[in-house]
């Protein structure tokens, strides 16, 4: 329990707010990307967050924010490397996480008001 | 004893079966049948057989109408006991037959268990919702070192759990051959660094002494497990002198209260502050626990914070922050903290990277204040008592006890106009704890229809069917993200059992089956969000749940990975620029997939699944809870997202 809570208290609360501008990349390859660079293991296949990361999508920071984020995490997350992970992929990546389709609201799930 | 009385001795022994070999010998010619037929007659006996039987000369004695284990088993009935988990074995065979055949099976009833360690991880999840400890016997060496991750486990928990261990001391009494690979000169040894007390008994009078002090030193805050030996010999010698013999008078302790002057000064800081917060992690060790602190939340309108190491607060309640957890510290001008497993973490911001560095996270000037059983109690070598904790006020007591004086201190420092001020900063955290809720609803939406299925979504899909019903969750949910205890109703102390304590896999399916058990006498609707790692490690409980007949709802968080250490070697990975795809290797469980469903119902578990299309959870969660309707337990797979 404590090693959870340290993790999800800690973890950044991102802002969502996606930049003009950020319109490139290839979401189909980012959502390899996502996958094989292991971002879902504590992001969630959907980018959607839990007890070990904040959720980053839909509606991610910007391109820029993210990128600056990856390469030089100030909380939990270890760092992504451009050795490791280029430019070009965080920008497919990106384009994935625009492309996560917003859930129904809440109020139209009944098993979310109860 | 066993031997020089009742043996008929290897020098006999081999005399007499001379004798028989020669009598078949010397027979008259008979036909090959015939012959075929006496090879396959019992033995004639032998001459010393002979004369034991006729009693012409003097016998060693080969029964017993009253042994030791009887009087073993009239001190555990004194204690209470409901059930004995454990998995059979020699070095208690005595023992064993006493509590079947004298003590009737019944209170205590032997549970039979597939492993030691899930044996005393059932005993451990008993406990938690029984609030009193259940036995587990334990096979010398081999037994007790398969229980000892579970031991370890429930002492970290401060969880009372009560091992009996069989041993055979006496080396000239031993079976030759595996009894001594079973034997050991010191059986407690090796668990001795994580049980409060042991002991090795020599006598049956020394044995009821020592149970019964067992009994009460595990149930004296900080409650933990306790093992007394029960030698071989006193098991299965008859007894001396029955008349004699008495089962001493439990007394449980009073549990240690804090002291007057440093309660009063915790009352007057918090009455004082502006932004107390009260962490709670194992503070509520019974249901009056969790009424004295809301009383005592409500009282100072103070935000609680559950670490949920026990059931301590409602968490629908305006006044549980859990969710604010860091924030509310961060502002705080005072924290109390009761029964922390780890004040430092509470109050520090740890980073897991290369350089691994730390800081505060509370304003200077924050005043911390400890009420904690753990003080009075600490062992040197295994580090689960976390880093050291620098307060401001250290009060070395029983938490819950320690409420009563501590509410009545503060509810004689508020005054009117101070009452109005805390009713005001009220009245602004039942607002936030509204929004809190309204936001984890939010939060629980996203990837609402994804497949693997989101932790969020499970939580909604078990929580839709079993709201109306006297339910209690029997694991803790930290891998699924804490999304029940975000979004369901828990107001009250049976309805959860907190965590493992030491983190050891191969906790939660047995613990949740222990405390199933312990629910089913009370009708209540066990469920279980059930880790597949963890399942891994003891499954064969399933098989315990079936043969026992235990209810309980298992839905099946199946992540296919020992998804924490996925993440660590991702950690390293990243950390060594290098192979960051490679976090899959040695970390998962695929290849093949695991299919829980038929391993259920391969043990006689209800078994539905695997399921994968969200749409398709609610109908298996109905169908199953309608196996548990019947009495019979039932899983549930389900093929999660990671957390």
């Amino acid at each position: 329990m404590r090693r959870l809570v340290l993790l999800t208290v800690i973890a950044p609360v991102l802002v969502f707010s996606q930049t003009k501008g950020d319109t490139g990349g290839n979401a189909a390859n980012g959502k390899k990307f996502f996958t094989s660079y292991g971002c879902w293991q504590c992001h969630g296949y959907e980018g959607q967050g839990g007890a070990a990361g904040p959720r980053i999508a839909p509606r991610p920071i910007s391109l820029a924010a993210l990128t600056t984020y990856v390469r030089h995490p100030t909380g939990q997350m270890p760092p992504f490397t451009s050795k490791v992970v280029p430019d070009s992929d965080l920008v497919d990546i990106h384009a994935y996480l625009r492309s996560v389709r917003e859930p129904p609201a809440v109020k139209n799930i009944p098993l979310l008001n109860q | 004893m066993r031997l020089k009385k009742t043996s008929v001795g290897r020098r006999n022994f081999l005399k007499g079966a001379a004798a028989g070999a020669a009598a078949i010998v010397a027979k008259p010619a008979v036909t090959r049948a015939q012959q075929q037929a006496e090879a396959r007659r019992a033995p004639v006996p032998g001459a010393a057989s002979k004369e034991a039987e006729s009693g012409a000369v003097s016998v060693d004695v080969q029964t017993c109408d009253h042994p030791g284990a009887d009087y073993m088993v009239d001190v555990l009935k004194s204690l209470g006991f409901e059930y004995i988990f454990s998995n059979p074995g020699s070095s208690f065979r005595g023992l064993h037959e006493s509590v079947v055949n004298y003590g009737g099976n019944k209170a205590p009833e032997f549970i039979t268990c597939c492993h030691e360690e899930s044996a005393t991880a059932m005993a451990h999840g008993y406990g938690k919702v029984e609030g009193k400890p259940a036995s587990v016997f334990a096979h010398g060496t081999v037994g007790l070192q398969h229980a000892a991750m579970a031991i370890y486990n429930a002492y970290c928990d401060r969880a009372p759990v009560y091992v009996i261990v069989g041993n055979s001391l006496d080396a000239t009494q031993r079976r030759p051959g595996v009894e001594w690979d079973h034997s050991v000169q010191d059986a407690a040894a090796m668990v001795r660094d994580y049980v409060k007390w042991d002991d090795t008994p020599l006598s049956l009078t020394h044995f009821g002494e020592s149970a019964v002090r067992a009994y009460k030193i595990a149930m004296t805050p900080p409650t933990m497990p306790v093992l007394v030996v029960a030698d071989g010999d006193l098991q299965e010698a008859e007894m001396p002198d029955r008349a004699k013999l008495r089962v001493p008078k439990l007394t449980l302790a009073a549990p240690p209260q804090g002291d007057s002057a440093a309660v009063a000064e915790t009352a007057r800081l918090l009455v004082a502050a502006e932004n107390p917060v009260i962490v709670a992690d194992r503070a509520a060790r019974t249901p009056a626990g969790m009424k004295l602190l809301v009383e005592l939340a409500e009282s100072l309108q103070a935000p609680v914070i559950d670490q949920g190491g026990r059931m301590n607060f409602p968490t629908r309640h305006p006044l549980n922050h859990t969710d604010r957890a860091r924030a509310l510290v961060a502002n705080a001008d005072v924290i109390l903290g009761l029964e922390l497993t780890d004040f430092w973490g509470t109050v520090n911001i740890y980073r897991d990277q290369q350089e691994r560095t730390s800081r505060r996270g509370t304003k200077a000037g924050a005043k911390l204040i400890s009420i904690t059983s753990g003080d009075l109690y600490l062992k040197s070598n295994y580090q689960d008592f976390q880093r050291y904790p620098e307060v401001d006020l250290a009060i070395a007591a029983d938490a819950e006890a320690t409420l009563p004086s501590l509410i009545e201190a503060v509810k004689r420092l508020i005054t009117a106009d101070r009452k109005r001020a805390l009713q005001d900063r009220g009245a602004k955290l039942a607002t936030a704890r509204a929004e809190a809720l309204e936001r984890a609803r939010t939060e629980a939406s996203y990837a609402w229809d994804a497949s693997p299925i989101t932790t969020a979504r499970l939580s909604a899909e078990v929580w839709a069917q079993i709201k109306d019903k006297d339910w209690s969750l029997v694991s803790q949910p930290n891998f699924a993200s804490n999304w029940p205890l975000r979004l369901w109703n828990f107001d009250k102390h049976y309805q959860f059992i907190g965590g493992s304590g030491g983190a050891g896999e191969g906790y939660g399916s047995p613990a949740a089956a222990g405390a199933a058990l312990a629910n089913r006498k009370h009708g209540r609707l066990s469920v279980a969000i059930q880790n597949d790692g963890d399942l891994m490690y003891s499954n064969g409980v399933l098989w315990t749940l079936a043969h026992h007949k235990i209810p309980i709802l298992s839905v099946m968080h199946n992540n296919r990975a020992y998804h924490q250490e996925v993440m660590h070697l991702q950690r390293m990975a990243n950390r060594h620029q290098r192979g960051i795809t490679t976090a899959a290797t040695g970390t998962t469980i695929t290849d093949p997939n695991i299919d829980y469903a038929m391993l259920a119902r391969s043990m006689g578990v209800h078994g539905e699944g695997p399921v994968t299309d969200p749409k398709d959870l609610g109908p298996a969660i109905r169908r199953a809870l309608d196996a548990v309707g019947h009495g019979q337990p039932a899983l549930v797979d389900v093929v999660t997202q990671p957390r």
